[in-house]
This record gives C-alpha cells, structure tokens and sequence, in this order.
C-alpha cells in the first residue's frame, strides 16, 4: 500500500517486459555484431603494440650488446697494436744490434785483414830493403876491393865518399 | 577634401540611425512582451498552475508524445485484458486540449495520470477490473527505448565497421576515436578491477548495460523530441536492468559465494546464525539499490531542472527567467556529469557483485 502513495515507484510490467526486450535485443546485436569485433580488434590493436614495444626493446638491448662488444673488440684491438707496436720496436732494436755486432765484427776482421796486408807488405818491403842493402853492400865492396887494390888513400877516400853517398841514400 | 569632411558626416548618420533603429525595435517589442505578460495571468485566473502536477507530468510516462502546444504524436496502446488483447491509438484516450476521456474498448478506459483503468458507468475507476488490464503500450518511454536501441545499433555496428574497413593497426578516427576510450574505460575501470581475467565474458552485459544507461541518460536531458522521455528515470526500466545484474550474479555464485551468505566461513556458530538473514537480504537489497539509486538520481535531476524551470510560472514574471536559466543551465551541466556517473557506477556495481559471485578461495589462504 506504501508503494501506491506515488505511482512514480510503482513499476509497471509493460514498461519493464518492454525494457527487457529493449535490453534483450540490444545485448544480442550488439554482442554479434558490436562488441565482439571492436574488443577483438582493440585487443588486436594492443597486442601489436606490445610486440612492437618488446621488440624496440629487444632491438635496443641488441644494439646495447653489439656496442659493447664493439667496444671490447676496439680494446682488444688497441692491446694488439700495442704489442705489434712493441715487437716490432724490438725487433728493429734487436737488427740495429744485430747490424752493429755484425759491422764491428766485419770492421775488425777488415782491420785485421789490413794490418795482415800491411804487416805483409812491410815483411816485403823490409826484404825487398834487406836484398837492396845486400846488393849494394856487395856492390860497395866490389868497388871498394877494386878502389883497394888501385890506391890505398884514395880507397879510404873513396870508401868514406861512399859511405857519404849510403847516408844520402 | 569634400570626400573627407563628408566621411564622418555620414558616419554620425549612420550611428544615429542604428541607435533609432534599435530604440523603435525595442519600442515595438515592449508592448508586446505587456501583452504576454497580461495575457497569461488571466489564463491562470482560469485553470489555477499545479506545480507539482505538471512535473510530475513531465516525469511520468504518457501514451501520447507531446511535441509542443496541441501537437502530439499518438503512440499504439496495446492492452491485455480477460478479453485477450487491444490495439487502439493514444490519441482515442485524450479530447483536444489533452484531457484524459473514456474510450470505450473491450471495457471503458481512461487515463488517470498515464495509467490506463476500466472506470464505471459513472466515471469512477473500478479497480477491481483495473488490475486485471496488462498495458504493454508502445508508451513514451517504450518509444524512447526503442529509439535508444535502434540509435545505439547504428552507432555501435558503425563504429565496428570502422574496425573491420580501417584495420587493427591504424589509429582509430572520428566516431571511432570517441567510442574507443570510453570503451577501453569500461574495460579497465570497471570490468578488469573487479573481474580480473574471467572479464572477457561478461564485458558484452557490461558495455551494453554501460551505453544503454548512459545514451538514456543523454536523451532524457534533451527537452524535445525525440528526447525528453524519463526512460533512465522510470523505477521500471532501472529494476529491470537490476533483475539482469541480479539474474546473473545468482546464476554464477561459486560454492565461495553461497558459502559467505548461508554460512560464513572463519565466525562461531552464533554468529554465522545471526549473519544468515542479513546476508541473504543483502542478496536482495543490492538490485534494488542499483534500480533506487538510478531512478532516484534521474528522476530527481528532472524534477530539479523542471522546478528551476517552474519558477518562472510560479513568481509569474519573466525577469524570473534571468535566474532561472542560468541555474538550469548548471544544473543540466551537474546533470550531464550525474548522467555519465550513474551509468558508469551501475556498470561498475554490477561488475563488482559479478566479482563477488565469481570470487574463489582468497580469504582462506590470507588466513593460513
């Protein structure tokens, strides 16, 4: 009876078996042909954007890995020129070295070999100068023997004369 | 020079012509607003203005669609009595100046308040009769409702066209761009909170109940036709979305569920006892919360901007309307805002008693 004070809160069954048509046919068309598609194509939509997002991600993380390994790549490089750099420093100090003993071995054996020749040379001068003064030592005494037996001053003479000459010589 | 001297001559001349001009518009207009004003009181003397009457006219639901004036559009009454069914128009229950006769059908009708009786021979309702009647009308609001759908259909199959023609990966645009947001809102501020991942199933009743609402809200602001129909505002349409919600809820209650409301788990006996009646009131009471909170919040924002708009009839002056416009300006703003709000909270009620029904063993685990 409360109810019927205001027929505003009263509901009436026409209006509400209309509504539940209404509500009927609007959730089963909509359903089929509204609501199905557009939350499939929304959950598409987001589905392609969260693969697109990971796969910047992945990208990034990617090019995060090819830096560094970039990076280690130039260090390992930079090592290796270091110790390119080094060997060969080494080596060339080690041919320098090398050229050097072998120079001032080479330069001794040619010293050596020029004093042999020299010493050689002198042995022949020094016979060569032995023979010549044996020679005129027996020429000087020919002459001084014939000087002698011509005329005895005159052989003294003759021989100091000589000897003067020697000295010359 | 002459030129020159000659411009502002003629720009004073122009200026006192408008300024004449708009001094005998107004001249003209003043006795005509004096003859409206004079000419309505006497026609109040007459038929004395019933404030509440005629809101609560403007609220209730009709078998006539009034346009404006005498004009209206006459809408099939359909009735069920003993005598099996009835289809007659609208307009055979009222004269011309729109009060409500008899029609005499398969009974005596006649319309008291937009409800359709069996009256006596007399002209008294017979109420014993009257009950019998079942008014399946396409009335005012079934009218409205009907609009509703057909409007939601077209815009909704449009906006999912949109999506089959323009494809997933492009952005949404247009229409689509405006529906999507709410959408997706639907989706992850009422469903997913409350349903978590079983939200798929119930997110067709969800939207559906969601725009229903809301569009109804919508129209019921707009004063003319084909708005104006209290549809979001009538306790009939708000209880029969609620039975809905209530159906099911009760059909996807899990053991969880009953177990709360016939037998609460972790409490002494005396208690459990004691929380059984309330529990299975509260089964109850939550549709007809969500179909009182929705009539109540429409059906009185109607009656606000209605009474605003009254107070021009009620002081009998039009200087009335420099405060009342405004106010009903702002309230039909407030009532745009409520419109939105009460849609979004009966969708997200629903979505929460769902949750509930749906919801397994939590508690018993947070209390190992």
């Amino acid at each position: 009876m409360l109810l019927e004070i205001n027929p505003l809160v009263l509901p009436d069954p026409g209006l509400m078996i209309w509504s539940a048509i209404a509500f009927f046919i609007l959730l089963f068309i909509l359903g089929k042909f509204a609501w199905k598609p557009i939350m499939k194509a929304i959950a598409e939509r987001e589905k392609g954007i969260n693969d697109a997002i990971a796969t910047a991600e992945k990208v990034k993380a990617e090019m995060a890995q090819l830096q560094s390994d970039n990076e280690k790549l130039l260090a390992q490089a930079r090592e290796e020129r270091a110790t390119i750099l080094k060997e060969a420093k080494d080596i060339k100090d080690k041919m320098i070295n090398d050229a050097k003993e072998q120079a001032k071995t080479e330069a001794a054996k040619i010293m050596a070999e020029t004093q042999q020749a020299i010493e050689n040379q002198k042995m022949a001068a020094v016979i060569d100068l032995k023979n010549q003064v044996g020679n005129l030592v027996v020429e000087v005494a020919e002459k001084v023997l014939r000087r002698e037996l011509a005329n005895k001053p005159e052989q003294e003479n003759y021989i100091k004369q000589l000897t003067d000459e020697i000295k010359l010589n | 020079m002459s030129l020159k001297r000659i411009k502002p001559l003629l720009a004073v001349a122009f200026s006192v012509y408008i300024c004449f001009f708009c001094n005998s518009s107004f001249a003209q207009e003043t006795p005509h607003h004096e003859a409206a004003s004079t000419e309505a009181p006497d026609h109040k003397k007459e038929e004395k203005f019933d404030v509440a009457s005629t809101i609560l006219e403007h609220i209730r639901d009709d078998h006539n669609w009034h346009l404006w004036g005498h004009h209206s559009v006459p809408l099939p009454v359909i009735l069920k009595t003993d005598k099996g069914f009835e289809v007659f128009s609208g307009a055979q229950l009222v004269d011309e100046h729109h009060e409500p006769v008899v029609y005499n059908g398969n009974y005596p009708y006649k319309s008291f308040e937009g409800k359709i009786k069996i009256v006596n021979e007399d002209g008294t309702v017979n109420e014993e009769a009257s009950k019998k009647v079942l008014d399946v009308s396409i009335t005012k609001n079934v009218a409205s409702l009907l609009f509703t759908v057909l409007l939601l259909i077209i815009i909704f199959v449009s906006v999912a066209n949109a999506y089959k023609k323009r494809g997933v990966t492009s952005a949404p645009k247009g229409f689509q761009s405006l529906i999507e947001p709410i959408i997706i809102f639907v989706r992850d501020e009422i469903a997913k909170p409350y349903l978590g991942d079983r939200y798929t199933a119930f997110m067709p009743f969800l939207l559906t109940i969601f725009f229903f609402i809301w569009i109804n809200n919508l129209l019921g602001m707009v004063p003319f036709f084909p708005g104006g129909a209290n549809v979001s505002g009538n306790i009939a349409f708000t209880l029969t979305l609620a039975l809905f919600t209530f159906i099911i809820t009760t059909v996807n209650g899990k053991k969880h569920y009953w177990q709360h409301i016939f037998w609460m788990p972790g409490l002494p006996v005396p208690m459990k006892i004691f929380l059984i009646p309330i529990e299975v009131m509260g089964v109850f009471i939550k549709p007809i919360s969500l179909t009182i909170r929705l009539f109540a919040n429409m059906t009185a924002g109607h009656i606000l901007v209605l009474s605003l708009i009254a107070l021009i009839f009620i002081l009998n002056s039009l200087a009335a309307s420099a405060l009342a416009v405004p106010f009903t300006v702002f309230i039909s703003m407030i009532e745009l805002l409520v419109g939105f709000i009460q849609a979004f909270i009966f969708a997200m009620l629903s979505a929460l008693y769902f949750g509930m029904a749906l919801e397994e063993h939590h508690e018993e685990e947070l209390v190992l």
